[in-house]
């Protein structure tokens, strides 16, 4: 109870952050006058601006931490991340291949992006597994970084042949940023993330016994093999919805799940909702930190997470592998 | 019958040898089996094709009277509970939520615990003295407790048939004897076993039947004393042991030293 009230208070503040800050800064006691009132100062900012970033940028990081706690209950390691087992960078690469083709609009690129994320996550579990029916967390990891590569040496190679804005247009996007939000992205993403997000949080008791490994699992009664795909095809689509709207955006599925599990517990019942929270009131304030840092330059979100998440993925490197 | 396989076969896609060779087996309430055999000899094979988690070629497999294949895996778990030999989870979950797991075939994906699902849970804790330990994070077990936390929670699945794969790999002595007597005691009340272990000596004093594999086919099998004779153990094991019996009566296999390098044995 005190855990929930916590975590609804870090988003509540995340957004408040989320939406005083910028170009211009508008006092929090502006905020709730904008938003109930078209004519209050600054409302044209909060509302059409920063409201649309603030909700899509909470989403997307809410969506991308619901995705990496699961993954990392699905390959029993703490570890996982959309990012880092490259499913992002396939969702970039099938987004990259569409705009490149012309056939990008909102609602088509994150069904581009699924199919490149869906195809790097079932290479990466094969590359992995041939290492041995036991999942070396450095194994997995290696193989991510390596379809990471694989897809990253493939969107170079689209973006060279294509035309100047379309390379214009994929590079923005791809380095990661949530400042192509509009209500438009919104209703896409949401409608792209709602059916997965409810998979998971459905299969909340299903992970806790995947987390156990695969015999253990079957022989409590869990259906694994449906269960495993499950999870990939929702991971997937998750990643890729986030991906098609606001480019690859690494380590925000590390972050919440690794807190919150020392202060919740593992079940995933309690965890994935909180992770849900906290990883969007986390990308909120990354997106507040990277339009108000090197003002009035704006850096990409992703840098930001990256800055915040390497140090945590070390420090479970070296818990995970002691 | 519990459980009752008839010419069972079972090979793993691309290999040349079955991995299993035409195993009969049958086991019902009150009873212990003991499965032994060397390395690779298709131990764990066994366990996975009598609970269908692999195909089998040849053959069939009964749980109830009902072939297993057939079963959907939430219903095999309400009669049947296994205790892997190896286990690794990467999160700290404490005793009572592992041997609440137990109750997840009979609880559902979405529904919460019932007051009969916490009392099945209690008595698992309580049967296997592991109450004292259940607000315990696991990784802080030692590996006697962790392994009578992972049979309490298959206990809380209130199988019919509980199956256990050498489950004593990395235990102490004493807590060896302890999880035998544990399974012993839990036999006698009505439970049916299938150990795989590679401690014949307690299996030969605690099972009623022994089962002995030698490259995927049944050695021998019967009651103990006709398993452990130390010709045919001799033969499987590729290695000269000697056979005495305890006070009890049970008999017990001895490895010798190859001759020449005896030290006072002789």
């Amino acid at each position: 109870m005190k855990a929930a009230l916590g975590i609804t208070g870090f988003a509540l503040a995340a957004c408040l952050v989320g939406l005083a800050a910028g170009a211009v800064s508008i006092p929090p006691g502006s905020i709730l006058g904008a938003l109930a009132s078209p004519d209050a100062p600054g409302a044209a900012i909060i509302r059409e601006l920063r409201l649309p970033r603030v909700i899509l940028a909470f989403l997307v990081g809410g969506a991308l931490g619901v995705t990496g706690a699961a993954l990392q209950a699905l390959v029993r390691n703490p570890l996982a991340d959309p990012y880092l087992l490259g499913i992002s960078g396939g969702a970039g690469l099938g987004a990259v291949l569409a705009i490149a083709l012309g056939v990008a609009g909102a609602w088509s690129l994150p069904l581009a992006a699924f199919a490149g994320g869906l195809a790097s996550v079932i290479l990466v579990y094969r590359l992995s597994a041939v290492a041995g029916r036991r999942l070396d967390p450095r194994v997995l990891v290696l193989a991510g970084v390596v379809v990471s590569a694989f897809t990253g040496a493939l969107i170079s190679a689209v973006l060279t042949l294509s035309s100047a804005e379309q390379l214009r247009n994929a590079f923005l996007w791809l380095v990661g940023s949530v400042s192509g939000a509009s209500w438009e992205t919104i209703a896409a993403f949401a409608a792209y993330a709602a059916l997965p997000l409810f998979a998971l949080f459905a299969s909340a008791r299903a992970l806790d016994l995947l987390s156990l490994g695969e015999e253990p699992a079957q022989s409590l009664g869990l259906d694994a093999v449906r269960a495993r795909r499950i999870v990939y095809l929702a991971a997937s689509l998750l990643t890729a919805a986030s991906v098609a709207v606001c480019g690859v955006v690494g380590f925000v599925g590390l972050v919440a799940p690794h807190a919150l599990r020392g202060i919740l517990g593992p079940g995933h019942r309690r965890l994935l909702p909180a992770v849900f929270f906290a990883s969007g009131g986390f990308l909120v304030l990354a997106d507040a930190v990277a339009r108000t840092v090197v003002r009035p330059i704006e850096l990409p979100v992703g840098v930001v997470t990256a800055l915040v998440g390497v140090p945590i993925f070390s420090l479970l490197l070296r818990k995970s592998l002691r | 019958m519990i459980l009752e396989a008839a010419g069972a076969c079972v090979r793993y896609p691309g290999a040349p040898e079955a991995a299993l060779t035409d195993l009969d087996l049958s086991l019902a309430a009150g009873e212990l089996v003991a499965v032994a055999g060397p390395n690779g000899s298709g131990k764990t094979t066994l366990v996975r094709a009598l609970l269908g988690l692999i195909p089998l070629d040849r053959g069939r497999v009964f749980l109830n009277g009902r072939p297993v294949g057939e079963w959907r895996r939430g219903e095999l778990a309400q009669v049947v509970a296994l205790v892997p030999q190896r286990e690794e989870t990467p999160f700290s979950w404490r005793v009572e939520e592992m041997v609440g797991f137990g109750r997840y075939a009979r609880r559902g994906a979405l529904s919460a615990m019932t007051a009969e699902d916490r009392a099945a849970v209690e008595r698992a804790l309580q049967r296997c003295d592991v109450a004292s330990l259940r607000t315990r994070r696991i990784e802080t077990l030692s590996g006697g407790e962790w392994q009578r936390v992972r049979i309490a929670r298959a206990l809380a699945q209130e199988p019919r048939l509980l199956v256990l794969d050498e489950p004593t790999a990395s235990l102490d002595l004493g807590h060896e004897m302890d999880l035998f007597e544990l399974v012993r005691r839990l036999v006698d009340e009505g439970l049916a076993a299938l150990v795989v272990t590679h401690h014949m000596n307690l299996a030969a004093r605690y099972a009623d039947r022994m089962m002995l594999l030698d490259a995927g086919r049944v050695a021998a099998t019967g009651p103990p004393s006709q398993v452990m004779r130390a010709e045919l153990l001799s033969r499987v094991f590729r290695w000269p042991v000697s056979v005495m019996l305890l006070e009890e009566g049970a008999p017990q296999i001895v490895a010798l030293r190859p001759e020449g390098h005896g030290r006072g044995y002789s």
